[in-house]
């Protein structure tokens, strides 16, 4: 697999970012080559390399024009534990202003067991959707679903990694004790969820 | 979200990363005509934080300029940041803000709110410091900007020079590093809401509480820790004092986070100049991982007051500090000129 990726004009942290998401999106062993014009990123870009045990070599071709080479190996930079959130929401076209909100872990009233089965298949079908919510945010039990659930926590990266923001409120991890075991987006703050609330065309609930 | 104002989206560099290098800076100014004047205490010569001009026996005036493109999105957080950050430059110098003048530049796609906002953010914050803004400029231009120029008093005798530091002293830093590093994490929106809260929190407060516990004490020699990072303001300080400053990197205070992100690349432009200013003139002695000697070469924007004092007054001066300013700690300390100005003591 060989992935080339133009930076050209970009200022850090850009290029650090775009070459991020490349080489999370490898699936098997390949090259990531990234073209730059500032020596500030060829630096950085030398470091994201080394930090995921990558082989990185660099070159000039031209007076504003470097090259940064890494040997990618699949599976690499998926290293949740390394970076607090992991939802990269930056550079992302609008998108309708959709607000998803998720406060619990069940859908709709009646069986539990139910409930749960109902939520997980929410999540799931969101991740099908053509227009993408812009966020998702959990709250109450709702923060389960960013912690706890396997399930849920796989389709919400995979929108995450679509450029929505996943965000669960801080108060309600705490209050359940799952602060350090938030696997997707976030920590959000009732400021912030209110704001994201009142700014958005409209809120879905399930 | 359009309302939502970005700030920094419409800058290309952030806050104190956007200086110029120091060894530019020094090039650039070489040769220039100027007036000696016995009065000036402090100038344009020891590349301090502010010039001096002494009034009379009881009192000199210290003026400083300072300003730079958002830190942050929130134009009333990005005000007072900007504001604490010029005013700083006061502190440093051992002096009472008293003036200010604003200096502003609104990009064409700010709203008017925002540019209200800044102002706002600036206004409180010179309320805060004891400071009254008296007018200001304001233009249109590419990037948005934002500062001031604030003029203080002091007096004439214990004015604190950045070249005075003296062999047997102990160096006090009273801010943490790495806001450089986790601001541009958060351009890349990958740090969490309550660690920006912290870092904001931190580059919005005035050094007022360390300067007047500072000015108890026989300190030699201060500046504030800002674009040239702690690397390169030590190194100023110690070629300025003629002597050799031993940052020893177990003691050093700095927002762990920073490390992570370091490591993975994202290190400001900033922090590659300060090295290329202080890096020749600095020896390793030990080993310092390359990530942290990021963390020491990081720009920062509003950073702490770093004082040389005595070592008889230093323990004294450090207990006192930390009840104002939990954050204080011993860095380094300061020998007879050696070879290289600044030693960096690392683990062995």
């Amino acid at each position: 697999m060989e992935k080339i990726l133009d930076c050209m004009g970009m200022a850090c942290p850009l290029p650090v970012i775009h070459a991020k998401k490349a080489i999370e999106s490898f699936t098997e062993d390949g090259t990531l080559t990234v073209k730059v014009d500032n020596d500030t990123a060829v630096q950085n870009l030398t470091r994201l390399g080394e930090h995921n045990g990558f082989a990185v070599s660099s070159s000039q071709p031209g007076e504003k024009e470097y090259l940064v080479s890494m040997q990618v190996k699949a599976g690499a930079g998926k290293k949740p534990a390394e970076v607090p959130a992991d939802a990269i929401s930056c550079a992302v076209p609008e998108k309708g202003g959709k607000v998803v909100v998720l406060s619990g872990d069940t859908m709709g009233s009646g069986d539990e067991k139910l409930g749960k089965k109902l939520m997980k298949a929410f999540v799931f079908a969101l991740t099908s959707q053509d227009v993408l919510p812009e966020k998702v945010i959990c709250y109450n039990r709702g923060a389960f679903l960013t912690t706890e659930d396997p399930d849920t926590v796989k389709d919400l990266k995979s929108l995450a990694e679509a450029g929505t923001v996943i965000m669960t409120c801080g108060t309600c991890l705490d209050y359940y004790g799952l602060k350090e075991k938030l696997q997707v987006g976030i920590i959000s703050n009732m400021y912030d969820i209110a704001e994201a609330l009142m700014n958005a065309s409209s809120v879905i609930r399930p | 979200m359009e309302t939502e104002a970005k700030l920094t989206r419409l800058a290309s560099c952030a806050g104190c990363g956007a200086k110029v290098g120091a060894g530019t800076l020094s090039k650039l100014l070489q040769d220039f005509k100027t007036h000696t004047d016995s009065r000036l205490i402090v100038g344009f010569d020891k590349s301090d934080d502010a010039c001096v001009y002494k009034i009379n026996e009881e009192t000199a005036l210290i003026q400083t300029v300072d300003f730079f493109p958002p830190i942050v999105d929130d134009p009333y957080l990005f005000g007072q940041i900007a504001a604490a950050n010029a005013i700083s430059d006061i502190y440093a110098m051992g002096g009472e803000p008293r003036l200010a003048l604003n200096l502003l530049c609104a990009a064409e796609q700010m709203k008017e709110e925002w540019i209200r906002e800044i102002l706002r953010g600036g206004y409180d914050k010179a309320y805060e410091a004891g400071v009254i803004i008296s007018g200001g400029h304001t233009i249109r231009g590419s990037d948005p900007l934002y500062g001031l120029s604030v003029t203080g008093f002091g007096d004439p005798a214990h004015i604190l020079q950045n070249s005075g530091a003296e062999a047997g002293d102990i160096l006090i830093l009273t801010k943490p590093l790495g806001i450089g590093i986790l601001t541009t994490a958060a351009k890349a929106e990958l740090i969490s809401g309550d660690l920006m809260e912290k870092i904001y929190k931190q580059m919005a407060a005035l050094n007022r509480d360390a300067c007047s516990v500072m000015k108890k004490y026989n300190v030699h020699s201060c500046t504030d820790v800002t674009g040239f990072g702690l690397m390169g303001h030590s190194c100023e300080m110690a070629q300025g004092s003629g002597c050799t400053i031993h940052l020893v990197t177990g003691k050093i205070p700095y927002h762990e986070e920073a490390y992570e992100y370091a490591d993975m690349g994202l290190v400001p432009a900033g922090a590659y100049r300060n090295r290329e200013f202080a890096e020749h003139d600095t020896e390793i002695r030990g080993t310092v991982s390359r990530t942290l000697q990021d963390i020491l070469y990081d720009p920062q924007t509003s950073g702490g007051l770093l004082m040389a004092v005595p070592e008889s007054e230093a323990s004294s001066l450090l207990a006192e500090l930390q009840d104002t300013v939990p954050c204080a700690c011993e860095v380094g300390f300061v020998t007879e000129r050696e070879e290289k100005a600044l030693v960096l003591e690392g683990s062995r």
